[in-house]
């Protein structure tokens, strides 16, 4: 799963079976914001077997921790994404719901409709 | 501007210079950072710069801290229908988008039958095309209630959904057409029976059908009062002459894009850059995009001679229209929840 060398461990190749550029394009994205990172970069060695291959030079550190830290990363952003995403939902929601019940209030003249906030 | 160096050697900072915004990209550099060009011949600075030491030797530090990441990022939704969906990703980068475009039209489970047991077929549509415009068909259900089903399960409440389809047209009667309404939800399992060699079973037990419901799918809560049906009733499965009949029964289970198309549960998704046009001009009266979201980067107001000084197309790198067709808008919704 990582090739590399027993003495230096802050570069190493990490093949990932059954996967695709979905996942290595956005681990190769948090890869590169790491400061730690001075080469990163996936390749997939052919396209018919689902294997990606992830290299990883870091200045010092050992490979196999900053590729962790960065799937880390990835999995905070994405659940800040998911949890962004559903406010936005419901806030769309509220906001039509609110925007249905103006509507309503209007057209029936003088009855006071509650609103949800 | 500084001038060039003479006999004695002048030390000078580059922060020194009056234009150069302290700890902040220079203007043209953010543009080059957040903007694709789009110029007449070919759009340019399109790659995005991830790199963490991108811009070191300015003092800046291009690394996205999760914080800053959290601070940044917005998502407007639209539009939001039972059918589609569009909404807006501000703050983030392409690669994470494709990832989730990805994700949606590949890896997120849904029901389609897979199997179809055909008892008899005599219409002129061949069985296997039969099965695979069954195997096509939405159905409306959510498929977070089932598992999934491997190749050493049996095949039970838990992991299949059963559909019926019986029509036949009789002789003397006109052609009919075999619309989707006519597949019946068996809710008790398979009622096809299967040949068993053993001799000695004893007439009174539940003969043995191709699946081992242990107990109705009925009583399961979530489908007491919404029964499983087809999302369409109105597609059309096949056409009947007079003496033709087809009588078969289609077990539906979980799967995921990646395996077949059938699996996927959006129509289409897909998501481009919001486009910013600017213009420019020396005139007095200034012009202003009315409606950015509808430029589809035609190029048309670059083509003209002149029009190129005066109008900057500039998609913005970080903010994504993400469109969703899909059949079951709110089940993605909730599934990524």
């Amino acid at each position: 799963m990582e090739h590399g060398s027993f003495t230096d461990n802050s570069a190493a190749t990490f093949s990932l079976t059954d996967e695709d550029h979905t996942i290595a394009n956005a681990v190769r994205f948090t890869l590169n914001q790491d400061p730690r990172v001075t080469f990163c970069g996936y390749s997939i060695p052919h396209p018919s077997e689902a294997r990606v291959n992830i290299r990883v030079q870091t200045t010092g550190d050992p490979a196999r921790e900053v590729l962790k830290d960065a799937c880390q990363n990835l999995m905070l952003m994405c659940r800040h994404v998911r949890s962004t995403f559903d406010k936005a939902i419901e806030d769309f929601k509220a906001s039509n719901a609110v925007k249905a019940m103006k509507i309503d209030s209007l057209d029936s003249s003088g009855d006071d409709s509650e609103e949800s906030e | 501007m500084a001038e060039g160096v003479g006999e004695e050697k002048k030390k000078f900072s580059i922060w020194d210079l009056p234009d150069v915004p302290m700890g902040q990209v220079p203007p043209h550099l953010e543009l080059q950072r957040s903007r694709v060009s789009c110029n007449k011949d070919a759009p340019i600075h399109t790659e995005s710069i991830q790199y963490s030491g991108a811009y070191a030797s300015m003092g800046i530090d291009n690394s996205s801290r999760l914080d800053r990441f959290s601070n940044n990022f917005r998502v407007e939704v639209v539009q939001l229908n039972k059918d589609d969906m569009e909404f807006d990703m501000i703050g983030i980068d392409a690669a994470i988008a494709n990832s989730f475009r990805g994700i949606l039209i590949a890896e997120l489970p849904t029901m389609a039958i897979e199997k179809v047991l055909i008892a008899n077929n005599t219409s002129i549509i061949q069985d296997e095309v039969l099965a695979h415009r069954l195997g096509l068909v939405p159905i409306r259900v959510d498929p977070r209630l089932f598992e999934y089903l491997s190749e050493n399960d049996q095949p039970n409440e838990k992991n299949t959904i059963v559909f019926k389809l019986h029509v036949q047209c009789k002789r003397g009667r006109p052609r009919i057409t075999v619309k989707l309404d006519a597949l019946k939800w068996l809710p008790n399992g398979s009622e096809l029976v299967k040949e068993t060699r053993n001799a000695t079973s004893d007439s009174s037990s539940k003969p043995e059908t191709y699946t081992y419901f242990g107990c109705s799918q009925e009583t399961i809560p979530e489908f007491v009062k919404n029964p499983i049906i087809p999302k369409y009733p109105d597609i059309i499965i096949a056409k009947l002459g007079p003496g033709q009949e087809i009588e078969l029964e289609a077990h539906a289970v979980k799967g995921i894009g990646k395996t077949h198309a059938k699996w996927s549960p959006v129509a289409t998704a897909w998501y481009r850059m919001l486009p910013e046009l600017r213009i420019d001009c020396n005139c007095r009266r200034r012009a202003t995009v009315a409606r950015p979201r509808v430029c589809t980067l035609c190029r048309e107001c670059i083509r003209g001679d002149d029009w190129e000084k005066r109008v900057a197309l500039r998609p913005v790198k970080d903010n994504f229209i993400l469109k969703i067709l899909e059949e079951k808008c709110e089940r993605v919704i909730t599934e990524l929840s």
